[in-house]
């Protein structure tokens, strides 16, 4: 029996910010759902389980929120599941919903991920004092700045690529009412001119810690046909993990990325990404990662990646536009990250973007990544169901 | 065998938390000697409060006051009382239904030992001498044989509300790194940094795990490496870390020792930072009694070909 054809139906996310002090983390999550629930016009009663995801519970201290947050997310009297997949989470949470609507074990299936980076400690979280072990390093940006310097050194890209990319991200997020950083008079001067924090990743590079919390409403053929605004469908989603570390793990473009986008392609019929996808969504916590994963993604050869961002392809009237949100490097909850990227592909489908709609998008990859580049999930999802 | 290596961690931080309007009324409440509970769709009167209703998943905010009275709906004793808990000496953990409520909350129970508690038994609150807004304003709960207390008849309105609390998380754990990296901190002990080959792929890991992450064997070989090795990629640190006793700029590296199959990390100096590069060679340098090697400074070889490490970044 083939799968039964997943829709996405209902997308809402908080205003991110730097603090939501006026909400408890139910609250929060309250707040994306209720917006999902409207946006799909569906009601509490209409959900027959719900799947959420949040960063690793020593980021904020909350172990199990699922067993907390039941009652606001009216878990209470269905199936509630729990994913951790660290950064890559949210999209992870996603697929685990989207699979329980194409084993059709539940016809509409509500997804949410979320996180109070105001409330947590992201940094503390990552460097717990291990006895016996060295402390070397200062938070996520000296983990990955040396894969961005080997990234530079394998394909010869230019020093400015990375400031294009966060020059381009911003300017985005001013189209986007949802994204946290809203800053109108960025110029890619000021990027250049921003601080070095890990040489060669400069403070304008970097993502911001943000609150929020970001839904979805997932449904069967019969849901999609019911709701009031055209669905996204998904045509293709996968998840795949390596270890953090391993003799021959290649940082730059992690094998399990590959294998990622290659299973999605497949279920989707893709032959040719840069061709075939309209639009991509993409995690990218530091602005370099663009490049890195549009080779690993598929979209360009190695060593290839930073000629399109230079040369304007990812902008968002490019050929192939890249974090029309405004992306990572504009919001980041870490949580919630992963399916903010999911979303906006979804909402890119739907037509429903906006101000930052891309025209004409028809197939729109949503990424996500998670640890030391470990975890990897990513969907396709499209304005056309798929083709049974 | 060398022995396995083994010390406390304490994983500790203070998490602060939004409250929201109805837990931010309930801990004020407390504060102020008033129990507040919210009004459920159905007409229950929930203690301690939710934001949303467990029926209909409504958002809920009718507070009602309710006693400071009430009865035990069930317990445990708890002979050896930990830190960081209600009493100090040992007590009952009780479930009370408040007069006036429909759902019970869960407190520590003042009594001389267990004979003297039972379900059904009743209780009152005993307050705290401070009260800052917290759960702890209940002191505890104490026998009590009175009649029921009156509530007062409060809105849940508080001229000066709080809207968040700190929250003291802490874990204590036992850690042992195994047998492996035991063994690989003894002999650094020795100056000597000693890897494990996989029997499978025949690479060779520094620090050793005990097992290979991609064959999923196990590893024994020793296979000592370095001390010498070559700059793979690294970074300029510009930022000072609060838990770091590193003067910035540094340079954080990944280094491949000489026969080992991926980079360990290390600080480079002895060498401007602006001038390190991938390729540099480099040697430990130790400070009396360090369990590590301080940083790692040029060896004054001439720079490995880009080929030789460009899989080991």
């Amino acid at each position: 029996m083939s799968k039964e054809p997943v829709a996405v139906v209902g997308i809402g996310q908080t205003k991110h910010v730097a603090a939501r002090r006026d909400v408890s983390i139910a609250g929060l999550v309250r707040e994306a759902a209720g917006r999902a629930l409207e946006d799909a016009e569906l009601t509490w009663a209409d959900v027959d389980a719900v799947v959420i995801g949040k960063a690793p519970d020593f980021f904020e201290g909350v172990m199990m929120p699922e067993l907390y947050l039941a009652d606001a997310l009216g878990a209470v009297g269905k199936p509630m599941l729990r994913v951790h997949t660290a950064g890559s989470v949210g999209g992870s949470t996603a697929l685990v919903a989207a699979n329980l609507v194409a084993a059709r074990v539940h016809g509409t299936v509500l997804t949410l991920a979320f996180e109070k980076q105001s409330e947590s400690n992201a940094m503390w979280g990552l460097s717990l004092p291990i006895p016996f072990q060295q402390p070397l390093l200062a938070g996520a940006g000296g983990f990955f700045a040396p894969h961005v310097r080997a990234y530079m050194r394998r394909s010869g890209a230019p020093d400015t690529v990375g400031s294009l990319v966060a020059y381009k991200d911003r300017r985005n997020a001013l189209k986007n009412p949802y994204a946290h950083l809203h800053e109108h008079d960025i110029t890619l001067e000021k990027v250049q001119a921003s601080p070095m924090l890990w040489d060669p990743i400069r403070y304008s590079e970097t993502c911001p810690s943000s609150d929020g919390a970001c839904a979805m409403v997932l449904t069967d053929r019969a849901g999609a046909a019911r709701a009031p605004r055209p669905p996204a469908w998904m045509l293709g989603g996968a998840m795949r993990s390596e270890p953090t570390l391993f003799a021959g793990k290649d940082f730059v473009s992690p094998q399990a990325g590959k294998d990622c986008a290659a299973d999605v392609y497949r279920q989707a019929g893709i032959a040719d990404p840069r061709r075939d996808i309209d639009a991509v969504e993409m995690y990218v916590p530091f602005s370099w990662y663009e490049p890195m994963w549009l080779e690993n993604l598929g979209f360009a050869d190695e060593g290839e990646g930073w000629k399109l961002t230079e040369s304007g392809v990812t902008e968002l009237d490019g050929d192939l536009p890249v974090n029309m949100s405004g992306g990572v490097l504009s919001t980041n909850p870490i949580g919630a990250s992963g399916m903010i990227r999911f979303a906006e592909a979804a909402l890119q489908a739907r037509g429903q973007a906006g101000e930052h709609q891309v025209d004409g998008a028809r197939r729109v990859l949503g990424h996500a990544y998670g640890g030391g580049s470990q975890f990897f999930s990513m969907w396709l999802v499209g304005s056309e169901p798929p083709e049974s | 065998m060398p022995e396995v290596l083994k010390a406390p961690l304490a994983v500790e931080f203070p998490f602060t938390r939004s409250l929201g309007p109805v837990q931010s009324a309930f801990l004020t409440g407390l504060r102020e000697r008033v129990v507040l509970g919210v009004k459920a769709k159905d007409g229950r009167t929930l203690v301690p409060p939710v934001e949303y209703d467990p029926v209909t998943a409504e958002e809920i905010r009718d507070l009602v006051e309710v006693a400071p009275t009430g009865t035990v709906t069930t317990w445990a004793w708890n002979h050896e009382p930990r830190r960081g808990q209600p009493l100090d000496t040992p007590f009952a953990w009780v479930l009370v239904r408040l007069d006036g409520a429909d759902t019970a909350l869960l407190h520590a129970l003042d009594a001389p030992g267990p004979d003297a508690v039972h379900t059904g038994m009743r209780v009152r609150v005993r307050w705290a001498e401070e009260r800052s807004g917290a759960i702890t304003d209940i002191a505890c709960f104490e026998p009590y044989d009175g009649e029921p207390a009156g509530p007062t008849g409060h809105s849940g309105e508080f001229a000066d509300a709080i809207s968040g609390i700190v929250a003291f998380a802490r874990l204590d754990y036992t850690y042992s790194p195994g047998r492996a990296q035991s063994d690989y901190i003894h002999a650094l002990s020795e100056r000597r940094t000693v890897g494990e080959r996989c029997p499978s792929c025949r690479k060779v890991y520094v620090p050793p795990r005990g097992a290979c992450p991609t064959c999923g064997v196990a590893t024994a070989e020793h296979v000592e490496v370095g001390p010498r090795g070559t700059v793979t990629t690294f970074c300029i640190v510009n930022i000072k870390a609060k838990n770091l006793d590193i003067e910035v700029p540094y340079v954080y590296a990944h280094i491949a020792l000489d026969g080992a199959d991926l980079a360990l990390h290390g600080r480079i100096g002895g060498i401007p930072y602006d001038q390190v590069r991938m390729g540099l060679r480099v040697e430990p340098v130790w400070t009396e009694g360090a369990r590590y090697p301080d940083h790692y400074r040029p060896t004054g070889e001439p720079d490995a070909e880009y080929d030789t490490y460009k899989e080991l970044l």
